[in-house]
């Protein structure tokens, strides 16, 4: 049973947002680093791009995968965290540590669209 | 029913059909439609024996003539050593797939280990692939990994390239709507002022060949700096040959070098198969298209061998994959690794600049006849361009009769090549079959 | 066992090579400036020695040669010899691509025959030989497609149909040349279900790529619907060729409706993979996209052979004319097969599968049931006591390659079997029998599966590690 955090909210593409004061601080759940298996490498943008609700901001890859990850808010991208990006294996032993960018938020709004605990459990059924 | 490639036996057929359960092996069709069902024969030829396939391919070898070349043009004569075919003709090697499964293709995974280190040692460069499909694609390939780099829309690329690999560019740009615009040439070499004039921010890479399609070796040098500040890639079409005397692309601070291993000992074979290749800086690894082999560890500690980095891949990446190739080239690697070893540090030099002497050498005996004027000061490596008033094809048709193969005649390329011939003389003319060819053109009168 | 590098056995002084001595004057070489000033690593080694190393690495290797490859999808039937002994006449291989068409017209000629009979098997109009290997063909098949739109004034068609099942070329190709990918779904029995094709159809569809049978196996038996479906939507159809071994002789994709295909030569046509290359993947049309064809197309004019350019065509795809050898092959195969034998490739490749269906379905989850094709799928084991990579690495143990594995992408434990006409009742038997002692060691010693292979050269490599820290030559070990 993977683990989902209370606090955090989801995206259906499994990355999950933590929302303080107006960043938010962006991974990908338990359920996404298990599928993908070993992280062996992550590639976002540069700090200053600009990401959109639900489109690409970067990917991570696995041995027997690739995935597009995709930003579960809009806003400028203010920190990247080096370390995880230098020791990808990080993803698949802490995956709601290692957090992968902190993006500004444009629009509290679009939280609205995201799930909640309980919904991404749901969708993991 | 009988036939040398198919066991089954009567009474083989019945036993197994009795098994599956059905009566006879139409029954399994039987989800075709009929419609789709080919009613009566197949005009195809009656089956051959293998005496007589022997005979018709005996006849049809000796409907070619066998010519001693004096064309280069992307296709050049090599001195093929007899262990080459002894090695690549080994069942292990020859009938194998491809290495999915590393535990039994450590023989076909380390050859790839040994091309990929061999080409980042000619090059310079810090990555390279398993093999692509030859000299053209590659630079396609190395085309698309710099859009996909600087996700830029337009390449500029030198008309000294050769005309073969700019068509095939051509064709991809344009499915891809990628802008090409093309450098004019001076005196045979790209133009320095042209490219600067052209160079803008929409340029994801400039695409040169080093010696270009008319033998003259390009100053890269010159013009490195200004295509890397233009936030651009300098892409070098390269012949491997030359680059164990040639300044390589990594020194001269090239992103990307391509182009094809023919010139590795592989025979012309009425052009393939031959072997691309690409090699490239380390930030470029994970836009290499195609395989690449890495070095790792088996469970109890041992040096093993892998393809790596798949995630980039068709079969991983699908539709997002940056190339769709899937089989390379890869028995030709292998033919060209063992080349590379053969020939090693001192012959690859010693095979590069008998080629250089030769050429220099027939350049020198064409001009002596008269009937020739060079084109160009430029220095060039192993081919060059010549200008003539005799008439090219009368004078080509006549060599051909005589046993050789001239120079290119250049005159389609345009109004400034009329009467221009490309010549061309590698490591394996001797001084005897040049001399012979410039008596045979002495002896041409209109 | 043999472990070391070209690098490693490489000692200064040493030579591999020999050239006539020659007497042209060796004068000023080039100046300074275009020369390298850095010193290459290149390997220093006797004749001996590259012979011994390379033929001790082939012994790590595994070639149909010497046993059983089922590898579903790859078509790997026996290399005849004697194509390999036709293809290195010199009056082959010392050809100039550039020398006169009158001077090869030997080559030429077999183009222009190899055309003619792959057209003859498949329904098409005409092939061209410039695609390296399949995906190649892919490719081509796709701009012949774009370009027929663009020629017509329809700029609308800019997406592709694939079916989930379709191998990972397919979409690769399809974007290689601009399109968009619309996925559709596999009906339950794995097959293209027209209703839910008939929802994606519009007018911004090109076309729809297929296999058939699909990469499952299974005869795509709805064909002719999908095919009037497309037509009416004014699209076209291309045929992945990777299973015409299937169908060879027996039944045309030209006539279930397709419209452009390409062939593996490597597959259906017998030349050898090579460990991953050179193959050939022909490109063949209907009559009305022949004008598209990749230049320069083989003519035939009176008796004569000649290479000709069009203004239509979708352009060059390749230096020159493709892997012309490995066409010199699939030409002295199809002579070899003639008209007798063509029909066999695919009543016995096709009896060979489903003899191992029905041998393995006890052991092995037959996700679907009903005839299959050439190959047949799996879905892992019936006991689910191991997955289908610990099987596949236990096969090793006993000297078998593996068969294809987790492709389909379609079930979670994909095994997939393609036995080829060439292969015996006994090597078949031979196989069951070990992959059925391999389902009972499943249940009785699942360690050995797990650990496995215990029995070849390296065991179980660290792909974390390779792709982590990739070392991908041999300076990075130095």
């Amino acid at each position: 049973m993977s683990k989902v955090l209370e606090n955090l909210l989801y995206t259906k593409s499994h990355e999950w947002c933590l929302v303080e004061g107006d960043v938010a601080i962006i991974g990908i759940s338990d359920y996404a680093q298990d599928s993908l298996g070993s992280v062996v490498y992550l590639e976002v943008g540069e700090v200053g791009d600009q990401v959109k609700q639900f489109s690409e901001f970067g990917a991570v890859e696995s041995v027997k995968a690739a995935s597009d990850l995709l930003a579960p808010v809009s806003g400028e991208i203010i920190e990247i965290n080096e370390e995880v990006i230098d020791n990808p294996e990080l993803i698949n032993s802490d995956p709601y540590g290692a957090w992968i960018i902190k993006v500004k938020l444009d629009d509290e709004k679009e939280l609205d669209s995201l799930l909640d605990a309980q919904g991404y459990r749901d969708i993991l059924e | 029913m009988m036939y040398k490639y198919f066991p089954h036996t009567e009474a083989d057929l019945k036993e197994m059909l009795k098994n599956i359960g059905v009566d006879s092996v139409t029954d399994l069709f039987s989800d075709l439609p009929e419609a789709v069902i080919y009613q009566g024969e197949l005009d195809l030829p009656k089956a051959h024996s293998e005496i007589e396939l022997r005979e018709k391919m005996r006849e049809l070898a000796e409907k070619n003539k066998q010519l001693i070349a004096f064309r280069g043009a992307g296709s050049y004569d090599v001195y093929t050593p007899a262990v080459i075919p002894a090695l690549t003709s080994r069942q292990e090697f020859l009938t194998s797939y491809t290495p999915y499964q590393p535990e039994i293709s450590q023989g076909t995974l380390q050859y790839i280990f040994e091309f990929q280190s061999l080409i980042t040692e000619l090059t310079n460069l810090d990555i390279s692939n398993a093999s692509v499909y030859d000299g053209a694609t590659a630079t396609m390939e190395a085309m698309f990994m710099a859009t996909a780099q600087t996700r830029r829309n337009k390449v500029l690329i030198s008309s000294a390239l050769n005309p073969l690999v700019i068509e095939v560019l051509k064709t991809y740009a344009r499915f891809r709507n990628l802008e090409l615009k093309f450098i004019s040439n001076d005196e045979l070499r790209t133009s320095k002022e042209d490219l600067l004039e052209k160079l803008d921010e929409s340029v994801a890479a400039v695409i040169i060949q080093n010696p270009n399609f008319f033998g003259v070796i390009e100053d890269a040098e010159a013009i490195v700096n200004a295509i890397h500040t233009n936030k651009s890639l300098l892409i070098m079409n390269v012949d491997p040959s030359t680059l164990a005397v040639l300044k390589t692309p990594g020194e001269i601070g090239a992103d990307i070098a391509c182009g094809d291993g023919q010139t590795l000992g592989i025979p012309k074979s009425f052009g393939g198969p031959y072997v691309g290749f690409i090699a490239a800086t380390e930030k470029l690894l994970r836009k290499m298209p195609g395989r690449i082999c890495g070095i790792t560890t088996d469970t109890k500690g041992r040096r093993g061998f892998v393809l790596t980095l798949q995630a980039r891949e068709q079969h991983i990446r699908r539709e997002k994959a940056n190339s769709n190739i899937c089989s390379n080239q890869s028995l030709m690697a292998l033919h060209t690794t063992i080349y590379m070893s053969l020939l090693g540090k001192e012959g690859l030099v010693a095979a590069a600049k008998r080629a250089y002497y030769n050429a220099h050498y027939l350049e020198r005996k064409l001009l002596e006849t008269g009937k020739f004027e060079r084109v160009s000061s430029q220095p060039f490596f192993k081919e060059f361009v010549l200008k003539t008033d005799l008439d090219i094809s009368k004078f080509n048709q006549y060599l051909i009769e005589k046993g050789f193969l001239s120079g290119l005649d250049l005159s389609c390329y345009g109004p400034n090549f009329k009467g221009c011939i490309l010549f061309c003389a590698t490591e394996v003319r001797t001084q005897a079959e040049i001399d012979e060819f410039i008596k045979t053109v002495e002896a041409y009168h209109v | 066992m043999y472990d070391k590098l070209i690098f490693e056995i490489s000692k200064s002084g040493r030579i591999g090579y020999s050239f006539p001595k020659t007497t042209i004057e060796e004068k000023a070489f080039l100046d300074e400036k275009y020369l390298r000033k850095t010193s290459p690593l290149l390997p220093e080694v006797t004749e001996l020695d590259v012979v011994r190393h390379y033929t001790n690495l082939s012994k790590k290797n595994y070639g149909v040669d010497e046993g059983f490859y089922p590898l579903g999808s790859c078509t790997m039937k026996y290399n005849p010899k004697i194509n390999e002994e036709v293809a290195s006449l010199p009056g082959f291989t010392g050809l100039h691509p550039l020398q006169p068409a009158e001077t090869a017209q030997g080559a030429l000629e077999i183009y222009y025959e190899t055309s003619k009979m792959l057209s003859l098997l498949t329904g098409m109009a005409e092939f061209s030989f410039s695609p390296f290997a399949g995906a190649h063909g892919e490719a081509t098949g796709l701009m012949i497609m774009k370009e027929y739109f663009l020629r017509k004034g329809d700029y609308k068609r800019n997406k592709v149909i694939v079916p989930d099942s379709a191998h990972g070329t397919n979409p690769a190709s399809a974007s290689v040349c601009g399109f968009e990918i619309i996925e559709v779904e596999s009906t339950p029995e794995g097959i293209v279900d027209p209703k839910k094709l008939k929802e994606v159809l519009n007018d911004e569809v090109a076309g729809m790529m297929l296999t058939n049978p699909n990469t499952l196996g299974i005869f795509e038996k709805d064909i002719l619907e999908i095919s009037r479906l497309l037509r009416e939507n004014g699209s076209l159809l291309y045929y992945d060729g990777a299973n015409l071994n299937a169908l060879l002789g027996l039944s045309r994709p030209g006539d279930m409706g397709f419209d452009i295909m390409h062939i593996n030569l490597h597959k259906t046509f017998s030349t050898p993979h090579g460990g991953g290359g050179p193959g050939s993947g022909p490109v063949g049309v209907v009559e009305k996209l022949v004008p598209y064809l990749p230049n320069p197309r083989i003519q035939k004019v009176g008796t004569k052979f000649e290479l000709r350019e069009y203004e239509s065509s979708i352009g060059r795809v390749s230096g020159f004319y493709g892997n012309f050898l490995v066409v010199v092959k699939a030409y002295a195969y199809l002579l070899s097969l003639g008209k007798e034998n063509v029909k066999n490739v695919a009543y016995l490749s096709v009896l060979n599968a489903n003899y191992i269906k029905e041998k393995l379905k006890d052991d092995y989850k037959l996700p679907i049931t009903g005839p299959c094709m050439h190959e047949v799928v799996f879905d892992g084991l019936r006991s689910g006591k191991a997955t289908t990579l610990e099987v596949a690495k236990r096969l090793l143990d006993y000297g078998y390659h593996p068969p294809t594995i987790y492709f389909p992408l379609l079930f979670s434990q994909s095994l997939m079997i393609e036995p080829t006409e060439v292969e015996s009742k006994e090597t078949l038997d031979g196989f069951i029998e070990v992959m059925k002692k391999i389902a009972r060691e499943a249940e009785e010693a699942p360690e050995l599966l797990k650990e496995a292979p215990h029995t070849t050269v390296v065991t179980r490599l660290d792909e974390v590690k390779a792709a982590r820290s990739p070392i991908i030559k041999y300076r990075d070990l130095k």
